[in-house]
């Protein structure tokens, strides 16, 4: 399924901080929720965040770009993670990986020029015996094969 | 009565069409008018069977795997009229990978709905807190002591002490928090005992807390988990409207609530001081130690951390079975540890057994091998830091000391089997790869050790002056290994240097010829 997201905007921005800024430690929750709603963290939220939990901006940059997982921008419409850890390369992800990215014709890391699917890498879904696996948009799939791989390259193309 | 099917809903199951399987067994199920209720469970752990389905019988349950949506009728069928199938695997509990097993921290996992605390309260859930209640803090920490248990996550530390320590640290607040960073590729054990069987890892992170008077804890959990996640969260929902978490728990006077915190990618974040910096919302990066967490954890107070299997253990223990658990293992390692067979397996999946049995046991007989059918070639043990084992070491008995003794450890319990077409300098260049991707930084020898280890190993691979440059990441290793402050730093060595010392020929020719030429 893939995920469709609000459009940046100030006052949902501020609602979301301010629903979380009396936790313990909240940070990362507010990150989250603000990725969770508008696709990435756009750079006006790190002053709102910074100024709620009395923090400077420099503390909330350097805790959102510590984070693999925070983006500054919005990822492609889907958003293909390929396992590139230990048990899924001695599984043979590492040819599925090369493969996927002949296909999309972008390198790991990268997004289409379409800008339909973003490729990432990600380090362990904790499906290891089920290996080479794979998250297509939150839905983990196990025992990639060519076809399955090329299966999904094409669901997310679609 | 209702046919009673059990089909996971563990994220392992899932990815190979669990989903699938429950849809087309219920729509097989309408279609003939049959009566069934599907229960979702987690995974038993014979990943290689997955989907694997369950149904109620007299006997037993009996199993039927791996199956796929396209099985589902046919299969319901053979259940219906007690027939045999191709798929059918007999009474679960006899399958022999199964019942070689001492199911002790997952007896429940892949049995019980994780969803419902009253299925947890029928399978002797809740009784090691209802003890504990009785016994207070001195009793409770005595058990926990004498039950030998030993931090999961990979460290080993007593988890007895650790717990005295809090206990005696006296605070205006205190915290226990759950390490559910299960960052290490070929482990996924906490993932699959917080999808099956949450309520034991809640129970125990409780017990904790009555023991060192806590008031207050956390699960960080991965963000990779969203399957755990959700698990946690409605486990976590569950427990408080039982009046098992929050105020007054068990009308006792002791009060004690739970949170679930995502992390966001981080691998360090599953170093223990790391993974504090990030609950307290700030970048992971690593504290020196002293002060202890127990002493000054998390926002500067008293805490116990500890992985998502050594509070699952102690339910058990509390319940009357700290001796029980003592007396299986060998040496200093006692109990059971749910050891992770992964990566390209013949019979993958979650093995619980005591400490002791030897590596050859778990790859080759438990194992069955690889998947691809070659010979297996190297196993690395415990994680992206753990070292890879050739055959020859193969009779090394799965224990914490065995392991250190050469030169490697058991980490979290994760076995990842590489078959012989591995190129083992490729291994060992991804090993200081991930370091650099990963390091939070804060140590010179991990930040910029593990950047020079991939270009050295490139150097190594392209042929270029083998001898000396291998000498160079020697002694790299050497300064990463004693100086950084924790184990991402520290350990990124054991890869490396067992993939040299055991599997040379890969790292280009002996350095033998060069001595010749002089």
């Amino acid at each position: 399924m893939m995920r469709v997201y609000e459009p940046w905007n100030a006052t949902r921005g501020a609602e979301i901080i301010a629903e979380h800024a009396h936790l313990e430690g909240a940070t990362l929750v507010i990150l989250h929720a603000l990725q969770d709603a508008f696709g990435h963290v756009p750079e006006p939220a790190i002053p709102m965040i910074a100024s709620a939990l009395n923090l400077s901006r420099a503390e909330v940059h350097g805790v959102f770009t510590f984070y693999h997982d925070f983006r500054r921008e919005p990822a492609g419409r889907h958003v293909l993670k390929l396992c590139r850890a230990e048990a899924c390369q001695a599984a043979g992800g590492d040819a599925l990986a090369a493969r996927a990215e002949a296909r999309l014709g972008v390198v790991i890391g990268d997004t289409t020029a379409d800008n339909r699917v973003t490729l990432e890498p990600i380090y362990c879904l904790g499906l290891c015996a089920t290996a080479p696996s794979a998250m297509l948009d939150g839905r983990v799939v196990g025992r990639l094969d060519e076809a399955r791989i090329d299966a999904l390259v094409a669901e997310a193309q679609r | 009565m209702n046919l009673r099917i059990f089909v996971p809903r563990d994220a392992g199951a899932v990815a190979v069409g669990a989903d699938e399987v429950a849809l087309a067994l219920e729509q097989a199920a309408s279609k003939r008018g049959v009566s069934i209720d599907i229960i979702r469970t987690g995974s038993r752990g014979l990943y290689w069977l997955e989907p694997m389905i369950e149904v109620a019988t007299p006997q037993g349950r009996v199993a039927f795997g791996p199956l796929t949506g396209a099985d589902a009728a046919a299969v319901l069928d053979v259940i219906v009229a007690d027939g045999p199938h191709p798929l059918r695997l007999g009474i679960t509990e006899q399958i022999p990978w199964l019942k070689r097993q001492t199911r002790v921290t997952f007896a429940r996992c892949g049995v019980v709905d994780p969803r419902s605390i009253e299925d947890y309260r029928a399978r002797q859930g809740y009784k090691g807190l209802e003890r504990a209640l009785e016994l207070g803090s001195d009793a409770i920490l005595a058990d926990v002591t004498a039950s030998g248990l030993r931090g999961r996550g990979g460290a080993g530390f007593p988890t007895g002490i650790k717990w005295k320590t809090v206990a005696q640290t006296s605070a205006d607040r205190k915290y226990i928090v759950c390490n559910a960073d299960e960052g290490d590729s070929g482990t996924f054990a906490d993932r699959m005992i917080m999808e099956g069987d949450p309520f034991v890892v809640i129970e125990g992170m409780t017990i904790a807390a009555v023991a060192v008077g806590a008031g207050k804890g956390y699960i960080y959990i991965r963000s990779e988990y969203p399957h755990a996640v959700d698990a946690m969260n409605a486990a976590i929902l569950a427990a408080r409207r039982a009046g098992y978490l929050g105020e007054r728990i068990g009308g006792t006077s002791h009060s004690f609530d739970l949170e679930v915190r995502v992390g966001a990618g981080a691998y360090v974040c599953g170093e223990e001081t790391s993974l504090l910096e990030s609950l307290e919302g700030r970048r992971g990066i690593v504290r020196a130690k002293p002060p202890l967490p127990a002493h000054k954890g998390l926002f500067g107070k008293p805490t116990v951390i500890n992985n998502v299997l050594s509070f699952a253990a102690i339910p058990f223990i509390l319940e009357g079975g700290a001796k029980a658990y003592a007396d299986f293992g060998m040496g200093r390692s006692r109990g059971t540890m749910p050891i992770q067979l992964a990566g390209n397996i013949r019979y993958g999946g979650l093995f619980e057994a005591p400490f002791g049995m030897t590596l050859g046991e778990l790859v080759d007989d438990v194992g069955g091998g690889t998947l691809s059918g070659r010979p297996v070639r190297a196993v690395q043990v415990g994680g992206p830091l753990g070292a890879y084992f050739p055959r020859a070491l193969f009779d090394t008995p799965f224990d914490y000391e065995a392991f250190a003794a050469r030169d490697g450890l058991i980490g979290h319990g994760g076995i990842v089997v590489f078959d012989d077409s591995v190129d083992m300098s490729r291994q060992a260049r991804f090993a200081m790869e991930f370091c650099a991707i990963e390091s939070c930084g804060k140590c010179t020898p991990c930040r910029i050790g593990s950047t020079r280890g991939v270009e050295t190993i490139d150097k190594i691979r392209a042929g270029d002056r083998v001898a000396e440059n291998i000498a160079v990441v020697e002694d790299l290793c050497n300064t990463m290994k004693f100086g950084s402050l924790c184990a991402l730093g520290g350990f990124t060595p054991y890869p490396v240097i067992s993939a040299l010392k055991h599997f040379r020929e890969d790292f280009g020719p002996a350095p033998t010829r060069l001595e010749a030429a002089e």
